[in-house]
């Protein structure tokens, strides 16, 4: 005697028409998953480049305090906290840069980040020179570089005097991609280095 | 006993395990691949199982959040019960495993494992260290210290070196325009899911394929691989020649593990975790950042690229040493196995090796750095000081207060980015020395506009001083200078 079912299965399996069906079936189940995939990958994407902003788009100005804070011909080190911030940043929000005030009305806004690779320069007022600790980048007091591996010199913020107060352009990490302004010294030769003070 | 049975064929029969179990654990290996040197593997596998339990602990009481994860590091190292140990399980852990991983690879390196037909398991286990180094990377971060906070700097400043998109690719790297609490979210994330998911899909198709390939046969000089011949080569070696997997080599594999993981917990018990170091607040600058000792190689090799060759080699030499390596078992999938007949292959790992450690122990006293506080804090030697007049001690203050110290040692005290100036005048002139303070060079800064011509007179007074008993100062050959500060009174 035969099976029902089992005749059945061989019909449809031997079928074509059948067989031709499930692959198209098969082929609408893959292209709604592409398009839904598609659908919400777009979103997903768009959500990861969320922090992703154009170069300056961060930036606003921002007081370092009061003129007469900073003396002429000094380099103080100020700190800031950066325009950009949220409540779970912690003391991370907070931003310090060196401050050279050259002249009446002419000032020098440092970043502290080695042009390098990043880490915070330090001040010798007796050398008159920035010295990096991590791999020994050194810079002169008006930020030109002096020697070690960085290829150019710090990384100055724009500034300008409102009333009494001091204002920088500020708002995200200074690197060689999205640093404050864009001046490019190797070597300041105006100012009496010659080109093999490196 | 005869309940326990009953549990276990009830299991059996709906999970059916006992298969494939066996089949794995007994599944035949060449008899020589019982050797402790094949025991490496396996260890990296416990230490991972390690970091994960470890990892799980330590995330039921940590806070990814950059204002309060150091205080709550802190407070898991003094104030919860076996909070120190936990943290130093998992600090030990990692640097095991890295240690053990490089290992594990050049010991495969060596016996030619990576060839023919084991060279997925070999491409796999590569992405297996870069997400090791990467886990070891973002874990450094968790500590989120001052070494966190400045390491993310490097990083930020290295992904910016990126032509066009360097300056969205920081954006994208740290989670904002800062380095702040986005950066610990995301950098959390990938420590906890992301990169250990990966490594756990990763390792479960490397052990998948040792399994099905079979352990790399003891290599032997003059039994080359030949893609023709070796399948039936190594059946014939792990059949005829061969035993079960389980026990003749796994107990080697076991002993080793647990000695590791004793040796992980001895590490955590006498020495503890590590840091967190300072208080991650980017206002406290007087800071001497430092990697971990995993990155420390890279951290001297950054040191030392000449300027105009560190953007090219940053973009190029990592992607160049991954390709090369994702490509070896395709340019050496056949011929020898045995180190007896590949001089280039042992040559190249000794070569990576010692400069590894060459790199890696300059890391941990960075010779090029200027020492911050060599010129307040360490004093001039009295040998250099004696019998000298006025005017040359007076050198040595201005020695001191113009921060030369800082690069220059005196009796082995000092920073180490200039010459040691012990013996400096009988190397420079005193003319060459003027033109060296005044002018710099040679990756010294000039200090022409920051020393009045009393002080440099003095400076060079005193470093004329600094030679060894008996031995002259330098002279001009060419005859007697013809510039100096102060011209001597002329003779009688």
């Amino acid at each position: 005697m035969t099976d029902p079912v089992k005749e059945e299965q061989k019909v449809t399996l031997d079928d074509p028409g059948v067989v031709s069906r499930r692959w198209m079936l098969l082929k609408i189940g893959v292209l709604i998953n592409a398009v839904v995939g598609v659908v919400v990958a777009v979103p997903v994407v768009r959500y990861l480049l969320g922090p992703v902003k154009r170069k300056g788009a961060y930036n606003s100005w921002v007081s370092l305090g009061a003129v007469d804070q900073f003396p002429i011909g000094e380099t103080r080190l100020a700190t800031y906290e950066n325009p950009v911030n949220e409540p779970w940043d912690g003391d991370t929000a907070k931003t310090p840069c060196w401050v050279r005030h050259v002249d009446t009305s002419t000032f020098q806004v440092f970043a502290i980040n080695c042009a390098h690779l990043g880490c915070p320069v330090r001040w010798f007022p007796q050398s008159g020179l920035f010295m990096c600790p991590c791999h020994g980048g050194v810079y002169y007091a008006d930020g030109a570089r002096a020697s070690g591996p960085p290829e150019r010199g710090l990384f100055e913020y724009k500034y300008k005097i409102v009333g009494n107060e001091l204002q920088i352009s500020a708002g995200e990490l200074p690197t060689l991609s999205t640093e404050a302004k864009n001046v490019f010294r190797v070597l300041n030769n105006e100012k009496g280095h010659g080109p093999c003070t490196g | 006993m005869h309940w326990l049975k009953q549990v276990y064929n009830w299991l059996e029969l709906r999970l059916q395990l006992e298969g494939p179990v066996k089949e794995a654990g007994l599944h035949p290996v060449p008899r020589n691949t019982a050797s402790w040197w094949y025991v490496f593997g396996s260890a990296a596998f416990t230490l991972l199982m390690l970091q994960i339990v470890t990892g799980i602990l330590l995330a039921l009481v940590y806070v990814p959040s950059a204002a309060n994860a150091w205080n709550n590091l802190e407070m898991l190292n003094h104030d919860l019960p076996l909070g120190w140990f936990l943290r130093g399980m998992h600090f030990w852990g990692s640097n095991f495993m890295v240690a053990v991983v490089l290992i594990h690879m050049a010991q495969v390196f060596l016996f030619g494992a990576y060839k023919f037909p084991r060279e997925l398991t070999w491409i796999v286990g590569v992405f297996l260290l870069l997400m090791t180094l990467g886990m070891a990377f973002t874990g450094q971060v968790m500590r989120f210290d001052q070494d966190a906070y400045w390491g993310l700097g490097i990083g930020a400043s290295i992904v910016s070196r990126v032509p066009l998109i360097g300056g969205q690719a920081v954006h994208l790297l740290i989670g904002g325009p800062i380095i702040a609490g986005a950066t610990l979210s995301r950098f959390f994330a990938l420590h906890v899911f992301i990169i250990p998911g990966t490594l756990l899909l990763l390792v479960s198709v490397h052990v998948w394929m040792v399994l099905k390939l079979g352990i790399n046969e003891w290599p032997m000089p003059g039994r080359p691989v030949r893609r023709a011949t070796y399948l039936a080569e190594y059946h014939k070696l792990s059949h005829e020649d061969g035993f079960p997997f389980f026990p003749a080599a796994f107990w080697k594999d076991l002993i080793f593990s647990g000695a590791v993981l004793a040796a992980v917990a001895v590490c955590a018990a006498v020495f503890g975790p590590y840091g967190p170091t300072g208080f991650p607040d980017p206002t406290i600058i007087q800071t001497v950042p430092k990697p971990d000792f995993y990155f420390l190689w890279l951290y001297a090799v950054l040191a030392y690229l000449p300027p105009e060759l560190e953007t090219p080699f940053i973009l190029t030499v990592p992607l160049l040493a991954i390709a090369f390596l994702v490509a070896l078992p395709f340019f050496a999938g056949e011929g020898e196995k045995s180190w007896h007949r590949r001089p280039v292959a042992v040559l190249v790992l000794a070569t990576v090796a010692v400069s590894f450690g060459v790199f890696t122990h300059l890391g941990t006293y960075t010779p090029w750095s200027p020492l911050m506080n060599a010129w307040s804090g360490d004093t001039v030697p009295e040998k250099f000081l004696q019998e000298l007049s006025p005017l040359e001690r007076q050198g040595a203050v201005v020695f001191q207060a113009k921060q030369c110290r800082n690069c220059h040692s005196l009796d082995h005290v000092g920073g180490q980015r200039g010459p040691a100036l012990d013996d400096v005048s009988t190397r420079l002139t005193e003319d060459q020395l003027i033109r060296q303070v005044l002018q710099g060079g040679g990756n010294m800064p000039a200090y022409g506009k920051n020393l009045s011509p009393a002080e440099t007179t003095a400076l060079v007074k005193f470093l004329v001083t600094l030679h060894p008993h008996g031995q002259k100062p330098a002279t001009n050959a060419a005859g007697p200078p013809t510039a100096e500060l102060n011209p001597p009174p002329a003779t009688q």
